[in-house]
């Protein structure tokens, strides 16, 4: 057990954990301080991946920006100040299995490839990834009609959203 | 004579083969050298706030013709001493129905965001807490935590006033951060990398002279980021009911009240690399001690700027300070972005004193585009202001009706 | 070294608690909260296999980018819906939402 293997069992683990108090937290505010561990876990992950940029852009996207909506939204969608009543719908054990089922099922199918345990090639060192990463996105036989269209999705949402939730006086 | 250029790494490799010599394994050792590097930068940054504190007292104090604290010690400079004393001796109150493990949480988060920005800033060419790739955008990042911070702090508190403060107080900080996200992307644009590092050894030219219309975006929207004035609406003396740290007493409200002071001097670390060239001077790059005194220089330099911002504007509301983020500031800082990046395509390859003055002129041109739009609109709301209303009688019907 | 089984497994196990997460919970925010963490097990998943399969192309992460994009867009929108929805029947319990029922 390397170092590193400690690491990532260490801080995968507590994400999962977590991720679990997340869904079953009583208390709605609960589960979104839980999510932000969740999410800040993920970051730390991607940082273990060699993929810095997504680490600071997960904290700045996730926690920065998409937490504090959820946190407000549980806010201004609370009937009375405590939660009561149960918290899962009545099927709820169907449920459960459908999750043990998917995930057992994913990772048995994934055991049977081949290439399930490699261990990471070096990177190669002559290439700064985010720089690439840039210029994949604006380049005309890269990736730039995905980006296009994201950008119209990110519009088509910030519009969208401001109508739906417009109070009408 | 290594130690002169490279004072860290030297301090560090020393203390590593002191404690291998120890008979510690060469991970473990390496690992608490760096614990120890992270302590000494987190405690410098604490420490200096007792300066800052002082210093911003006395400035607003003198601003305002009175004079400050000059009680204890000559000139007043214990005065934060014994402030912090009295924080440290006072009792911790938690309201009934808090949340207590967030609520003793939200402090500590709001110092460690301010905290980390200090680990991207470079002192020198090698005095630096680490150099990642992305350190601009790390600083945004851990500026969203504070946000963070703030929101636990207004719910834990388990009172509906600190809840609406701390609401109001994070739609202030996240409106404007875009501003300040859309700036920031021009002086890596103009270094070609989002290290900071390296935007310092690309200012042979400092970037407030190439784009003075983005430093002044870039200030403006950090000085409401902090909260402080003329945006301190959400935590100002006279308004403190409705702040999100009413229920926090003793050294939880120092540990807030360390994190505002401390990110004001922090802007002023950030503005300094970013648009004033960081640690650059004469002979900075053979002597660190030389650079870590002019970027610190600098740093105050632009702190002096944000503790004059405070002693001279008055407070905006908060419909005002929304209403000039979404409406002035966002429109004009991507207007200036787009505007750069078309004008540096442009030049590319020209000498210097070409792309020197032509970035200075477009943003001297927008700035002056923005006032004469700014004047024509206030032409046309005075103007139909002041036009003649009808009266309710006509004006001689009065007198002749005797 | 972390062979890339420990991420993908990581990787379901996140996508397995989101999927019990939107089943199982009654409050509409609480279900958003599951696809948020569905959405960033595929990111996980993507960046995996970018880093041990090709870390020399760059499909991987331009394809986390855009599905950092889309989850952003998605929740200000799912949010504003729940907030409208508040509005009119006072109750975000998916249960209670029932109208188009037969």
């Amino acid at each position: 057990m390397s170092p590193l293997e400690i690491f990532f069992i260490f801080s995968a683990g507590i994400t999962l954990v977590a991720a679990a108090m997340v869904v079953t937290a009583r208390n709605l505010v609960h589960s979104a301080w839980w999510l932000i561990l969740t999410l800040f876990g993920v970051a730390v992950l991607f940082a273990l991946l060699n993929a810095s940029f997504f680490a600071v852009i997960q904290v700045v996207i996730y926690i920065g920006a998409i937490s504090i909506l959820i946190i407000f939204a549980i806010m201004m969608t609370r009937r009375v100040a405590q939660d009561t009543g149960p918290k899962f719908n009545k099927d709820w054990g169907l449920a459960v299995a459908v999750s043990l089922f998917l995930f057992g099922g994913v990772t048995w199918m994934l055991s049977t490839w081949e290439n399930f345990n490699i261990a990471p090639p070096t990177m190669p060192v002559d290439t700064d990834p985010l720089r690439q990463l840039g210029q994949a996105l604006v380049s005309p036989d890269a990736y730039v009609l995905p980006f296009e269209l994201a950008s119209v999705l990110l519009l088509a949402a910030l519009v969208g959203s401001i109508i739906i939730a417009w109070e009408k006086k | 004579m290594t130690f002169l250029s490279d004072p860290i790494s030297s301090i560090g490799n020393w203390l590593e083969n002191f404690l291998i010599g120890l008979g510690l394994a060469p991970n473990f050792s390496a690992l608490i050298v760096t614990a120890i590097g992270a302590f000494v930068l987190a405690a410098f940054g604490l420490m200096i706030v007792l300066l800052l504190i002082w210093f911003e007292r006395k400035a607003v104090a003198r601003m305002q013709d009175r004079l400050g604290p000059n009680r204890i010690g000559p000139y007043g400079i214990f005065q934060s001493v014994a402030d912090t004393l009295k924080l440290l001796t006072k009792e911790y109150i938690t309201p009934a129905g808090a949340d207590k493990v967030v609520y003793n949480l939200a402090p500590l988060f709001a110092v460690m965001a301010v905290l980390g920005i200090w680990a991207v800033i470079p002192f020198a060419a090698t005095v630096y807490g680490s150099d990642i790739n992305v350190g601009a955008l790390y600083i945004v990042a851990v500026g969203a935590i504070g946000v963070l911070a703030i929101i636990m702090a207004g719910w834990s508190s388990n009172n509906k006033y600190a809840l609406l403060g701390a609401f109001r107080v994070v739609s202030q900080l996240l409106c404007y951060e875009v501003p300040l996200v859309i700036t920031l992307l021009i002086p890596v644009m103009l270094a070609g990398s989002m290290g900071m590092n390296a935007i310092v050894m690309a200012q042979d030219t400092w970037f407030i002279f190439l784009a003075p219309l983005g430093f002044l975006i870039f200030l403006i929207a950090s000085i409401a980021e902090v909260g402080r004035a003329p945006f301190d609406l959400l935590e100002a003396d006279s308004e403190i009911v409705a702040g999100f740290n009413i229920e926090y007493s003793g050294m939880k409200f120092g540990m807030f009240f360390v994190a505002e002071f401390l990110h004001a001097f922090t802007i002023g670390a950030v503005v300094a690399t970013l648009f004033l060239g960081g640690w650059r001077g004469p002979g900075a790059e053979t002597y660190p001690i030389l650079g870590t005194i002019y970027f610190f220089i600098k740093a105050f330099i632009v702190y002096f700027i944000v503790v004059w911002a405070r002693g001279t504007f008055p407070r905006i509301r908060i419909d005002q300070m929304l209403n000039f983020s979404w409406k002035f500031l966002t429109p004009l800082a991507l207007v200036l972005l787009i505007v750069m990046a078309v004008q540096l395509k442009l030049v590319e390859g020209s000498p210097t004193w070409v792309y020197v003055t032509s970035s200075f002129a477009v943003n001297v041109l927008i700035a002056f585009g923005t006032i004469h739009l700014l004047r024509s609109f206030a032409r046309r709301e005075r103007k139909r202001v002041s036009e003649e209303r009808p009266l309710a009688t006509a004006p001689e019907s009065d007198f002749q009706q005797i | 070294m972390i062979p890339l089984s420990y991420y993908l497994v990581f990787a379901a196990a996140l996508f397995s608690i989101g999927v019990f997460g939107v089943l199982a919970r009654k409050n509409a925010v609480a279900i958003i909260m599951g696809i948020e963490l569905m959405l960033n097990a595929v990111n996980v998943n993507l960046l995996a296999f970018w880093r041990y399969l090709e870390p020399g192309w760059i499909t991987g992460q331009a394809f986390a980018i855009i599905v950092f994009a889309v989850a952003a867009a998605e929740v200000a929108v799912g949010l504003a819906l729940v907030i409208s929805i508040y509005r009119r029947r006072r109750t975000i319990a998916v249960d209670e939402i029932d109208l188009l029922k037969w």
